[in-house]
């Protein structure tokens, strides 16, 4: 009885690393899709060529897959994968099944940083003015955060204080960008409203490196994490006794999530959805051992993401709408029937 | 090196003010089960949360010669198993998986076999059948004895057990109480909130009595659970009987009206 109840936990286990495998082939399946889909169309064939340097190649394609779509289908992958570690490690230690960077106001603080940057047409000393918008969107996401860490402390609070911190925080950010919105140019306004619709059109390889070292800094620490994070799943008192430091816990977990969600949302604008549903989805997939959990959200997330960017260029023909109207629009419902479905079955 | 759990002069915070202080209590021995009684907001889950180190605490805590408070957190909940009142969330985690997270959490146990133990602390509570099922399906009784697998798993020196039978059953209170009298028999020393006096009576080997933060008595259950003491520090008029086996049965008669 007891040999057959741990082998089951092992299978169980090993399966969950299956899965996890099967989803980061799914995202590089979805990385050449990205990659063949455009305003020409390319097949697998010349995009694999043009990826491993076939002689056979034009040059014109390998332009267009290394120079014009690699960097943005690198950079839907990045920010997929950021969005949900930040989504999945807040979930956890905020005890809020609904905490992601965009539901506590970090989002929006970006916009309002990106949107300051442009109505105001402010440049940073010593940046390349294209890299002031990104700048001061990632300090104002970072301001956000440790603004809404410092309040949280102050009050002695829990994590509700934090929450409902962060909601106001989103309607106070919200209520500034429509004043810098009402007393914007026709010309900032365009740019501005294209900011908060989320693109990823401007990504580039500097971008996506940064925001691949941040992930490559944060994740090993997630990871070593995992058991803690698990035993937080129980409750705080629970977490303490087991002798997890969670107050420590926390504080690190928030700073890693500040990083990534800052970084990530001030290179693309405001992307909801990913960061709240990469999570859930993960979950539901491979339960909420976080050795699992956290990687099957990392790639969930990236691959959302991806195929959100193929579809922001297949819905309207000819046209690039902007991925976050995508990830929200066809996310949602499809975001709503996992729950039910979930709901259904318990 | 005194064995035991010592308390003197001990105070502890909760919610912003001193709930506990003052407070010293007669050693606790290896081997023994001590019930802490007293009606609600005496100061029973403050004291133990105290010594598990959840609140803020001064005085002096002393486990086996050593301070608390000079432990390390690791080390101390490798000593320490705490049972909270709350029980655990309701997360899509199986509990065998609960069980090896309170086990390796902490960093006090880093080998293969912690499926293993965990597995033998979930026969023992007669809840191996359940090792596979989610957390968030179980009963609030099944919860209750997946807390306390969670609690003894570290195999600690000192077991602290707040409420633990407020959601079982006759039957699942009895084994869980005989599996924390086994657990002490093992030389470790265990202290119980309780409500149920005659419960208490029946398990406990000393019974403290917290009344308005401090100690009101101590002692074996005979010499405590005195109708004197049931009218003055809970506001009832109760009698104490033995049965014919020898135990002693409380009976409540009705509310006293306080002055």
């Amino acid at each position: 009885m007891t040999e057959a109840v741990l082998a089951a936990y092992h299978r169980r286990n090993r399966r969950r690393a299956v899965l996890v495998g099967v989803m980061a082939v799914a995202a590089l399946l979805a990385l050449l899709t990205d990659l063949m889909t455009g305003p020409s169309g390319l097949p697998l064939s010349q995009v694999w060529g043009a990826l491993t340097g076939a002689e056979d190649i034009s040059r014109g394609t390998r332009v267009i897959v290394w120079d014009v779509r690699l960097p943005v289908a690198v950079m839907a992958l990045l920010v997929g994968a950021a969005l949900a570690m930040a989504g999945a490690e807040m979930q956890t230690v905020l005890e809020n099944p609904l905490a992601e960077p965009f539901t506590l106001g970090v989002s929006a603080a970006a916009a309002l940083g990106a949107a300051t940057a442009i109505v105001l047409g402010l440049t940073l000393p010593f940046l390349p003015p294209v890299w002031s918008v990104s700048v001061n969107a990632f300090l104002f996401a970072l301001g956000a955060l440790a603004l809404l860490q410092l309040l949280g402390r102050l009050r002695g609070g829990g994590t509700e204080v934090l929450i409902l911190f962060g909601i106001a925080l989103n309607f106070a950010a919200g209520a500034f960008l429509s004043l810098l919105q009402f007393v914007s140019s026709a010309d900032a306004l365009q740019q501005l409203v294209f900011w908060t619709m989320g693109s990823l059109a401007s990504a580039n390889w500097a971008s996506a490196a940064i925001l691949a070292a941040v992930l490559i800094c944060t994740l090993p620490f997630a990871f070593r994490a995992s058991w803690q994070l698990t035993a937080l799943r129980m409750g705080e008192d629970q977490a303490r006794s087991y002798g997890v430091d969670v107050t420590a816990l926390r504080r690190w977990a928030l700073l890693r999530v500040s990083l990534l969600a800052a970084t990530a949302v001030s290179m693309v604008g405001i992307i909801g959805f990913v960061g709240l549903a990469g999570p859930h989805i993960a979950r539901m997939l491979v339960g909420e051992d976080h050795r699992f959990l956290l990687p099957a959200s990392v790639l969930t997330g990236a691959l959302v993401m991806s195929l959100a960017s193929v579809l922001a260029k297949l819905v309207v023909p000819g046209v690039l709408l902007p991925v976050g109207l995508v990830t929200s629009l066809i996310g949602l419902p499809i975001f709503f029937a996992l729950i039910l479905r979930g709901r259904g079955r318990a | 090196m005194r064995e035991g759990l010592i308390l003197r002069d001990a105070a502890v915070r909760f919610g912003g003010r001193d709930v506990l202080k003052g407070f010293s209590l007669a050693p606790l021995k290896p081997g023994e089960v001590t019930v802490l009684a007293g009606p609600n907001g005496a100061g029973k889950s403050t004291l133990l949360k105290g010594i598990a180190r959840l609140a803020p605490v001064a005085g002096e805590m002393i486990l086996d010669g050593e301070a608390l408070s000079a432990m390390p957190a690791p080390q101390r909940a490798r000593k320490i198993g705490f049972m909270p009142q709350s029980l655990p969330s309701a997360a899509s985690l199986s509990v065998l998986e609960c069980v090896i997270a309170a086990l390796r959490a902490g960093g006090a146990h880093h080998g293969p076999d912690a499926a293993e133990k965990a597995m033998a602390v979930l026969v023992r509570l007669g809840i191996s059948h359940l090792a596979l099922d989610a957390l968030e399906k179980l009963s609030g009784g099944q919860r209750q004895m997946v807390s306390l697998a969670q609690a003894t798993v570290r195999d600690p020196r000192l077991l602290l057990l707040d409420e633990p039978t407020s959601a079982l059953d006759l039957a699942r209170q009895v084994r869980l109480l005989s599996e924390v009298r086994r657990i002490a028999s093992e030389g470790r020393i265990v202290l119980a909130v309780l409500h149920d006096l005659a419960l208490a009576a029946r398990w406990a080997d000393r019974i403290a009595v917290l009344h308005q933060g401090r100690l009101y008595a101590e002692g074996p259950p005979a010499e405590v659970v005195t109708p004197a003491m049931l009218a003055e520090v809970y506001g009832v008029e109760a009698r104490v009987e033995r049965c014919s086996k020898g135990a002693l049965t409380v009976l409540i008669d009705r509310e006293l009206e306080r002055s």
